[in-house]
């Protein structure tokens, strides 16, 4: 994401380039996860606090054939609900998962989730692409979740990919972010809007991902297990909105080190 | 396409973004830890020519980083002057009346010959425009000739579907070098007469050539044909939209300045060497990863203190008459080249420069 090229085109006001993912447009960067809550009604009301407009569904967990809980605490009117693969652990597994889902519920998105590893819940990233190239032909929106590696990142987008969603830290574990120096990357190259998920521990690291210019971020576990996961979803709204601001408001960047240097212009004059 | 992006580009915003750029603008800038291509009118900016130390060492630290101690050199083969294009400020305009050539297989090859004696290993093929004196498969042809001795051959020839660079893609050639001229539409239509004067196709052309698997592409612009700090900044704008879009492209860029030719065109301004410095450092801060490419139309004096500040590549021993390696037939130049220096001349100053002078960085193995 970036602040439109200003030197180039002229602005009324300094803007954020507009979330827009396969047509549909996102007032909030700010995207949820329906997991771990401990009740469908604090699921229901975290989702109002964070003003979020996409949230995420792992298909492992609900029926979208027979009455279910947590989809009854998800209003599909509201929100953009996005089935995710979560568990599957190859490409076929996430194609009969996707589209069982897509049968079920007519919805045509899918977070693309392939992690054969259950400890550390790790993106494999040759299953997701062919999972992915599929699913395009398919007519699939399909936003995939992979490590923050840009080159995988930019031949999903050649193949067609709706987003990018490259991760913080492992999923669930908090850490916040650690794959920094490869965002930075992603997110300079790619034509696509980059959702940072997954180890989003605090709002900070919200922050933090908006900051360095992802489009959105995407977060679960740190608002669904915390004490007062309501609290921590407005918290996390506010964050997100903190670095939209900051952003617009042409900040101060890391001083490189000055060097002081003997002349190296002088065959100029 | 890059054209629609191009059109929507405020030029009155722009030209005021960069002449009435501030120090603190240049200051805010300068303390970033990288530059985009958005701050490339201040750092070209009139303002940022005092900060000029500053941006030296900044380009060269990129430089160093990213590319070594070393600078890439080739040499550019002209193959033919024929021209049926009328551009106001070109040796090779067609209504100039000095003698041309079209070279022959066999005359290529002694060219070549020459060439790989001095140690060159990447040869730019130049020509005019003509496509009936140098065809297409022409090119091809020799192509196919010379990529068993040369690690990898460039063309700077007429603007090509992508069918035709896919043909020369197989023969041989690795990358291709068509500059703009001038982004100033209306003053592109003053100057180019002939299937050049065709601005939109000229300007697809980098990427009809990136669509046919080219892994280089060069982009460039002539300055003193217009306003330069304006068509560096188009030229930035190109480079940068190339990149993105065509990411597995290597892009290089040219900046060559207006030099006598036949014909004594004038050129608009005078670009003073400072300036066309700051123009590399600025192209360097935004671009890490860009070919910058210096050739013998520039002095000495300035080839030798530009190298290790930003450049990454040279000519050196040019001949632009095709034929002027081997004989001393003196048919029409392109251009008069200032710094006449052979090749192992200038091999020998980047040595004591501390930068190494490579021959070779490509190998005609990675193409099928």
């Amino acid at each position: 994401m970036q602040i439109t090229l200003k030197s180039f085109h002229s602005l009324e006001v300094a803007e954020l380039k507009e979330l827009v993912i396969a047509g549909r447009k996102f007032t909030s960067r700010l995207f949820v996860g329906t997991g771990k809550y401990p009740s469908p009604d604090i699921l229901r009301q975290s989702l109002v606090a964070s003003g979020t407009e996409m949230v995420t569904v792992a298909l492992r967990r609900v029926s979208l054939t027979e009455p279910d809980p947590t989809i009854a605490a998800i209003d599909f009117e509201k929100y953009l609900v996005m089935p995710n693969t979560s568990g599957a652990k190859d490409a076929e597994e996430a194609l009969r998962l996707a589209r069982l889902a897509r049968t079920a519920s007519g919805l045509d998105w899918i977070k693309l989730e392939v992690t054969p590893d259950p400890v550390y819940l790790l993106p494999d990233p040759a299953e997701t692409l062919k999972a992915a190239e599929v699913l395009i032909k398919e007519g699939f929106i399909v936003l995939p979740y992979i490590h923050a590696d840009p080159t995988l990142a930019r031949r999903l987008e050649d193949i067609g990919c709706a987003a990018i969603m490259p991760l913080g830290s492992p999923i669930g574990s908090a850490r916040g972010i650690k794959t920094e120096e490869f965002l930075r990357i992603i997110i300079e190259q790619a034509s696509v809007p980059v959702v940072v998920d997954a180890g989003i521990g605090m709002p900070s690291h919200a922050a933090q991902a908006i900051e360095l210019g992802a489009d959105a971020v995407l977060v679960n576990t740190a608002i669904a297990i915390a004490a007062d996961p309501v609290l921590m979803a407005e918290a996390f709204r506010l964050a997100v909105q903190a670095a939209e601001k900051a952003l617009l408001s042409g900040p101060i960047e890391q001083q490189t080190h000055a060097a002081a240097s003997s002349p190296l212009t002088g065959f100029l004059e | 396409m890059f054209e629609p992006l191009l059109n929507s580009v405020d030029l009155n915003l722009l030209k005021n973004r960069i002449y009435n750029a501030s120090p603190a603008d240049v200051e805010h800038v300068l303390q970033k830890q990288h530059c985009t291509p958005d701050d490339f009118p201040v750092l070209i900016s009139p303002a940022a020519a005092n900060f000029i130390e500053t941006l030296a060492a900044r380009s060269r630290q990129i430089t160093t980083l990213r590319f070594g101690k070393t600078i890439r050199l080739y040499a550019p083969l002209y193959i033919s002057n024929e021209c049926v294009n009328a551009c106001a400020y070109c040796g090779f305009n067609t209504h100039n009346t000095t003698p041309r050539t079209t070279l022959t297989r066999d005359e290529i090859l002694t060219e070549s010959d020459v060439l790989h004696r001095q140690g060159f290993r990447h040869l730019l093929l130049v020509s005019g425009e003509h496509r009936a004196r140098v065809p297409v498969t022409f090119i091809a042809d020799i192509a196919r000739m010379l990529r068993k001795k040369f690690a990898a051959l460039a063309i700077e020839v007429y603007p090509m579907e992508t069918n035709e660079y896919q043909l020369l893609a197989e023969s041989g050639i690795t990358s291709i070098a068509v500059y703009q001229e001038t982004y100033d539409r209306t003053r592109y239509a003053e100057l180019h007469q002939g299937p050049k004067a065709d601005f939109s196709y000229r300007l697809a052309t980098p990427e009809r050539a990136a669509h046919a698997g080219l892994r280089e592409i060069g982009i460039g612009a002539l300055l003193g044909l217009s306003d330069h700090k304006l068509d560096l900044a188009l030229l930035a704008l190109h480079a940068g939209y190339l990149m993105k879009k065509y990411w597995k492209a290597q892009i290089s860029i040219s900046f060559p300045r207006i030099r006598q030719a036949a014909g004594n065109f004038h050129a608009s301004e005078t670009i003073t060497d400072s300036q066309l410095a700051q123009a590399v450092f600025a192209l360097r801060m935004i671009m890490p990863d860009a070919d910058l490419v210096l050739s013998t139309r520039e002095n000495q004096t300035f080839r030798n203190g530009m190298a290790g500040l930003g450049i990454t590549r040279m000519s050196a021993g040019s001949r632009t008459n095709p034929g002027g390696y081997s004989t001393e037939d003196n048919a029409l130049e392109q251009f008069a080249v200032d710094d006449q220096r052979s090749a192992s001349e200038v091999a020998a100053m980047l040595d004591n420069k501390g930068l190494e002078p490579v021959w070779k960085d490509f190998d005609r193995f990675f193409l099928s």
